[in-house]
């Protein structure tokens, strides 16, 4: 069950079908720490819909970064106009659990930290090659 | 054929578009149809952004693209010509003297005075009838947001409830 009310950042994280969800459902369990993040699914929303629920969900929830799936996905599209006006809240494309994870367990606000949560994903990007076969 | 969609998504650019089609079609550019976005320069960059490198991007007003679309169309590799809206469409292929033949509907998505006809098609009466007039016209109009998807002809697409 997660926590209903957290002190420290917080983002929202918006993605196609259930990918946010489902992120943040994996917080929850690894690091008691869901309530950081805000789902919201681009499901059957128009593009104006969807930047209407990011921008309602950064607002409601005071996040101060937008986590988005893929880079051209229409998630980022709206994330990138519906913080256009605001000032302090970054998107950061390329979502994966450890980026989250160093996120909510960091606890930063600054600008940096989202460049930094999104340099800790990207690191753990590794291929185990397979071993050639003889 | 230089241009192998015509499609109508209310999203865009995205994933669909990059990943779903771009792939297993090999395209190389997209022109995507829009007044508004042909008019502003940040909405390109946004657009542009994600888009990989390999693959072009034009921004066409409606009137611009149909001076245009014969070199779309005799262009030796394989592209996507994309609206926003169905008015959009329907004004490229009446400006073009019907040179479009096929049209896809990819994505027209939730918002209010709209009835599902299907998971990814909403409509309102207005647009309902903007599709039958393409339709009347000569152009094959059906539904199919992605290539593994069975494309659903516009009467079907019509009759749906939004399953």
């Amino acid at each position: 069950m997660m926590t209903s009310s957290i002190d420290g950042p917080r983002a929202v994280i918006a993605g196609h079908g259930d990918v946010a969800a489902g992120f943040v459902s994996a917080v929850q369990q690894i690091a008691g720490l869901g309530a950081v993040f805000r789902a919201v699914s681009n499901a059957s929303l128009d593009a104006a819909s969807i930047e209407a629920a990011i921008a309602r969900a950064i607002s409601e929830h005071r996040a101060t970064i937008v986590f988005t799936d893929l880079p051209a996905g229409s998630c980022t599209i709206a994330a990138r106009k519906a913080t256009r006006g605001l000032t302090g809240v970054s998107v950061v494309t390329g979502v994966n659990l450890p980026m989250l994870l160093d996120f909510a367990l960091k606890g930063g606000v600054a600008p940096d930290d989202a460049a930094q949560s999104a340099a800790k994903g990207r690191d753990a990007i590794i291929v185990h090659a397979a071993p050639e076969v003889r | 054929m230089a241009v192998a969609l015509y499609r109508i998504d209310d999203r865009l650019i995205h994933g669909q578009v990059i990943v779903g089609w771009g792939q297993p079609l090999s395209l190389s550019f997209i022109v995507l149809v829009d007044d508004a976005v042909a008019a502003s320069d940040w909405e390109q960059d946004l657009y542009r952004a994600g888009v990989p490198p390999e693959m072009e991007v034009t921004f066409e007003s409606v009137a611009s693209a149909v001076s245009k679309m014969a070199s779309y169309e005799s262009r030796a590799d394989k592209g996507i010509v994309l609206t926003g809206d169905i008015d959009t469409m329907l004004r490229l292929v009446e400006a073009t003297a019907h040179a479009i033949h096929h049209v896809n509907l990819g994505g027209i998505h939730h918002r209010a005075g709209r009835a599902p006809r299907l998971r990814y098609v909403f409509l309102a009466p207005d647009e309902e009838a903007a599709l039958r007039t393409l339709s009347d016209a000569g152009v094959v109009v059906c539904a199919q947001d992605v290539p593994a998807a069975t494309p659903v002809p516009l009467t079907a697409v019509l009759a749906g409830s939004g399953a």
